[in-house]
């Protein structure tokens, strides 16, 4: 069962840009996409636990800051010839606002 | 036996003859040289930069003392010919001097043409001739007004010189636009814009009616329209007429100007005449460049050459600083004719050729002038452009029809030809190392060390092997920006100029990108090409910059940032120290420490912690260091003067001024400066991107080192004397190196494509070119030279901030 919570405005994160949410164990990026989708995803990546969120944006990839990893918003897994993966959490966009789901957010305080 | 010449007239053409006549025949003439002015041969032209400060009245000398010592010439300055017997083939000086000659040459030059308003010969008014004129105007100050009558040329060279030593100047025009004689209207629009932004005042369509004076001296000028413009001092730079006044009274043949031939010989077979003072069939001359022309055949018809003056066609440029324009042939409309228009609003640039027939036959250029030579050369050549219109407009640098085929020069080169400069290698070797097998760059550079050093002949060598090894050896291609497109980013910039690509996607639609939104290798690039190039039009893409840039920290690896306020030229105060001390105390950054740029890294701050930091560190004075930046870094400095018992100049003030001048400016790669006192060079000026090393008689700028990932001297561009000069080459060295390089190429590497004495070219030997490159580079930091870091404090800290907190929430 998916609870929808109310983040915030979709005009609150730049267009090819993210934001990070705050949870106890730890930060999710969710990012904007230039086709205003949203993605989030554990910020951090499978490399070095880089901050994703500081990316660069394109189509529907993230470059990490810290080394250049790619990493699909879709999938959260490592473009190319990396290897590796980072948990995605469902969210979507209505009328402007971001929603996020809150029981995977739930669950994986709980993990 | 030597025979008897005379020369009338010390300038610039009689000057340029002497010079051909006593090379081609150093003992054949006895030679009295007589000039009105009480010295000898300057350029004349130059009178502008010394009177707006930028040379001095030595530096413009052509001939010395030596010179004419050593030509065995007899020199009468300040003596004026009074007279001519030609039946006797005498003339005779002011104080009664009778000279026999066997030939006379005229080189008298031209009178200023005084309007005779009433109140013309009130002291006060002059024109704009000679030594005398500029000194007059440069005794003037801010305290001071000045009417300059003329909006030609020399009227607006002579406002702009005043205006630079802070005049109040006025010019009245009596035409609708300025230099209506050289430009069209849109590009005296331009200019006008541009002095107006001197602080020049500019009336057109004035007329003159009266000059008013008070005890005999200037007082105002009025207008037909009643106003009156007071002014201490009225220049009348409305024209010239030959100075003819003395062949005529000889009975030589005049119209408006002194009869010549072909061989500048005048109806008189033993009188010459050059310059300014001819008519040569029908045209009078106001320039040097076909002045130059007649001296030489005057020259030559004395040495009993055959030669012929041949009238050409002129192009005019303005020596005002900032104010580059050209304009060549003839530029009004007309039936048959055709346009083609550029223009950059932004850039304040404005092109257009009048094509007829397929041929160029004018062209008005404003703004940017680098490729004038080239239309010129079209004019002059009646060359037929039907194959390059389209791309007609933007240069040389466009024309795909006729490229120089560099293999063909490849071919024509001989064996002894050296290729790579750093290890003497000749062409010869090369095919030599080919012939004993090798059949790569690789094997190549192995084998014969060629290109292994600087890299710069890389090309050349790759065109060696080409034509030695024929279809079995292909030049790679130049490698593409990235994934998004097979372009290179020298094809990428060229399309961003070319076709006037202002926005990120007008660059991927032009240019085929395959991606929806390039990545993280190309949309850096492009940002920079875009706001390089455009730089009022293109608004900066945060989105599109490393985090580093877009946060304006570095980022570290634990996803923290650091921070590091400027510390111009390295000076610091006990208040900055203390500031930086309670800051690091606040915000609890775990390391503070030097670096190596003369400055303090706190390290270790929390990302959203930065507005707030910025914020303390801007109240108490301290800026963005820009640490982060693809632009300026530091200006290391020596302690110079102020300290050092060895220092020739201020290295601290200058550094810290050029800091100043280019802190904030986006730049392909890091710019490191240093600035050191004297040749010791603490600063470690020469391994700098570009560096300053002060010596007692200026600063010597050089350019291209490094101490990263590789170590490299600096190669000396030029030196100059004084600092404003240096702040001045080193703003076009950066403005060349924006508009050029391609992305991530530090100076030297660019330096090693490019080749250094193209840089050099540009800056130290065309001051024109030098001067655009300033405005261009100042025209961007307009909007750049300020702290990004107070503008995200006020306006973007939010930003900074989780987008929520579910901390407590998700804990519950
Ligand atoms: C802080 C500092 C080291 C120090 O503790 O002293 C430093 C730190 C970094 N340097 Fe540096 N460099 C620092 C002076 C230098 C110098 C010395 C100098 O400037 O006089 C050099 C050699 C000179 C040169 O630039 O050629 C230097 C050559 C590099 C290079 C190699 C550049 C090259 O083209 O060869 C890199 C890598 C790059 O830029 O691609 C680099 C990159 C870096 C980065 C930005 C690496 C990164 O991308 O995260 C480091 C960031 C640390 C941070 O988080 O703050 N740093 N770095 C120095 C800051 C100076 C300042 O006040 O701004
Ligand atoms: C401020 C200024 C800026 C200019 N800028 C440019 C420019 O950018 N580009 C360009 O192409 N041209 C420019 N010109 C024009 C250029 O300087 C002249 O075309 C050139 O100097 C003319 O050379 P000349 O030898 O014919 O005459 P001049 O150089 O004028 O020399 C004539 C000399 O003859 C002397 N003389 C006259 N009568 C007698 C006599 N009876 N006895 C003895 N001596 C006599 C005069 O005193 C004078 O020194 C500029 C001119 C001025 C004044
Ligand atoms: S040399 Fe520079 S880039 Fe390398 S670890 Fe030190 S600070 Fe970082
Ligand atoms: S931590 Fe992301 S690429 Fe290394």
């Amino acid at each position: 069962m998916s609870t929808w919570i109310d983040i915030a405005s979709l005009e609150d994160i730049p267009q090819r840009g993210a934001r990070v949410v705050k949870t106890s164990r730890g930060c999710v990026a969710v990012f904007r996409t230039a086709e205003d989708e949203v993605f989030a995803l554990n910020n951090a990546c499978p490399h070095k636990a880089g901050p994703l969120a500081e990316g660069i944006v394109h189509g529907k990839s993230v470059t990490c800051p810290l080394h250049n990893w790619v990493i699909s918003l879709e999938t959260g897994t490592a473009e190319g010839e990396d290897e590796g993966s980072v948990a995605t959490y469902p969210a979507r966009v209505e009328d402007g606002r971001i929603l996020l789901d809150q029981s995977f957010l739930r669950a994986r305080a709980a993990a | 036996m030597a025979r008897k010449l005379v020369v009338i007239g010390a300038g610039m053409a009689t000057g340029r003859a002497l010079e051909h006549l006593t090379e081609g025949q150093p003992d054949g003439w006895d030679i009295t040289l007589f000039n009105a002015e009480p010295r000898g041969n300057y350029n004349r032209i130059m009178l502008s930069p010394v009177l707006s400060g930028e040379k001095t009245y030595a530096e413009i000398v052509t001939h010395d003392d030596a010179w004419y010592d050593q030509q065995g010439i007899t020199c009468r300055f300040g003596e004026r010919v009074a007279r001519i017997d030609r039946a006797a083939k005498t003339v005779t000086a002011e104080n009664g001097d009778v000279l026999a000659y066997d030939k006379l040459l005229f080189g008298t030059g031209s009178n200023p043409f005084i309007i005779p308003l009433p109140g013309h010969d009130l002291e006060g008014v002059i024109a704009y001739r000679d030594l005398e004129d500029t000194q007059r105007m440069m005794s003037l100050g801010p305290d001071n007004r000045v009417v300059v009558i003329g909006g030609g040329l020399l009227g607006l060279e002579a406002a702009a010189g005043m205006a630079a030593r802070g005049v109040d100047v006025t010019v009245v025009h009596i035409m609708g636009h300025l230099m209506e004689r050289q430009l069209d209207e849109a590009a005296g629009y331009l200019l006008r814009k541009a002095l107006v932004e001197k602080g020049i005042t500019v009336r057109c369509s004035a007329n003159s009616k009266e000059i008013l004076g008070q005890e005999g001296h200037v007082r105002a000028l009025l207008l037909d329209d009643g106003t009156e413009l007071p002014c201490d001092l009225l220049v009348m730079a409305v024209g010239i007429r030959p100075n003819t006044a003395l062949a005529n009274a000889a009975g030589i043949a005049t119209g408006r100007g002194i009869h010549v031939d072909d061989q500048m010989i005048t109806s008189d077979p033993d009188v010459l005449a050059v310059g300014e003072c001819v008519e040569h069939d029908g045209a009078l001359f106001g320039l040097v460049a076909p002045l130059y022309d007649q001296a030489k055949v005057a020259a030559q018809t004395l040495l009993g050459q055959d030669a012929a003056f041949v009238q050409r066609e002129l192009s005019t440029k303005l020596k005002v600083t900032g104010c580059d324009l050209f304009s060549a042939g003839d530029f009004a409309e007309g039936e048959g004719r055709e346009d083609i228009v550029f223009r950059d609003p932004a850039r304040g640039v404005y092109r257009r050729l009048v094509i007829e027939n397929n041929i160029v036959i004018g062209a008005v250029m404003y703004g940017d002038t680098a490729d004038s030579n080239w239309f010129f050369g079209l004019i002059r050549d009646k060359t037929d452009i039907a194959e390059m219109r389209e791309t007609l407009i933007f240069g040389p640098a466009y024309q795909g029809g006729t490229p120089p085929d560099p293999l063909a020069a490849v071919v024509a080169l001989p064996r002894d030809a050296e290729i790579c400069g750093c290890n003497g290698i000749c062409k010869g070797q090369i095919e030599d190392a080919i012939a004993a097998g090798a059949s790569d760059l690789g094997t190549v550079r192995a084998t014969t060390k060629a290109s292994g050093s600087c890299g710069t002949c890389t090309g050349l060598v790759e065109q060696v092997l080409a034509v030695t090894l024929g279809d079995a050896f292909v030049i790679p291609a130049a490698q593409s920006v990235c994934g998004c497109t097979e372009l290179a980013h020298e094809d990428v910039r060229r399309m961003i100029k070319s076709q006037r690509l202002t926005s990120m996607p007008a660059v991927w639609q032009e240019c085929g990108w395959k991606t929806s939104c390039g990545c993280h290798i190309c949309r850096p690039a492009l940002n920079f090409y875009l706001l390089a190039d455009w730089p009022l039009e293109y608004r900066d893409d945060p989105q599109s910059r490393f985090i580093n840039e877009r946060k304006h920290a570095n980022i570290q690896k634990d996803g923290t940032f650091s921070v590091v306020p400027r510390m111009w030229g390295g000076i610091t105060t006990p208040d900055e120290l203390r500031a930086i001390a309670d800051a690091a105390d606040k915000y609890a950054v775990p390391t503070v420490k030097v670096t190596g740029g003369q400055r303090i890294d706190l390290l270790g701050v929390r990302g959203e912690d930065l507005p707030d930091i910025w914020a303390d560190l801007n109240a108490a004075g301290m800026v963005s260091g820009h640490a982060y930046a693809k632009g300026l870094r530091t200006v290391k400095t020596c302690v110079g003067t102020d300290h050092c018992r060895f220092g020739t100049q201020d290295s601290t003030g200058l550094g810290i001024k050029l800091e100043k001048e280019l802190w904030g400016a986006w730049t392909p790669h890091k710019l490191k400066l240093a600035v050191s006192g004297c040749p010791r060079n603490c600063a470690e000026a020469t391994c700098k991107d570009i560096g300053v090393v002060c010596v007692d008689s200026g600063y010597q700028i050089s350019i291209g080192g490094a101490a990263g990932m590789d170590v490299r001297e600096t190669e000396l561009l030029v030196q100059v004397p004084t600092e404003e000069d240096a702040i001045n080459v080193i703003k076009a060295v950066t403005q060349l190196y924006r508009e050029n390089a391609k992305y991530l190429d530090r100076i030297y590497k660019w330096m090693g494509k490019v080749g250094f004495d193209w840089i050099r070219e540009r800056i130290s030997d065309d001051p024109d070119e030098r001067a655009a490159l300033v405005a261009r580079f100042e025209l961007s930091q307009s909007l750049y030279r300020k702290d990004p870091w107070a503008e995200h404090a006020s306006q973007k800290a939010e930003s900074y901030k989780p987008l929520a907190n579910l901390s407590l929430e998700a804990a519950e």
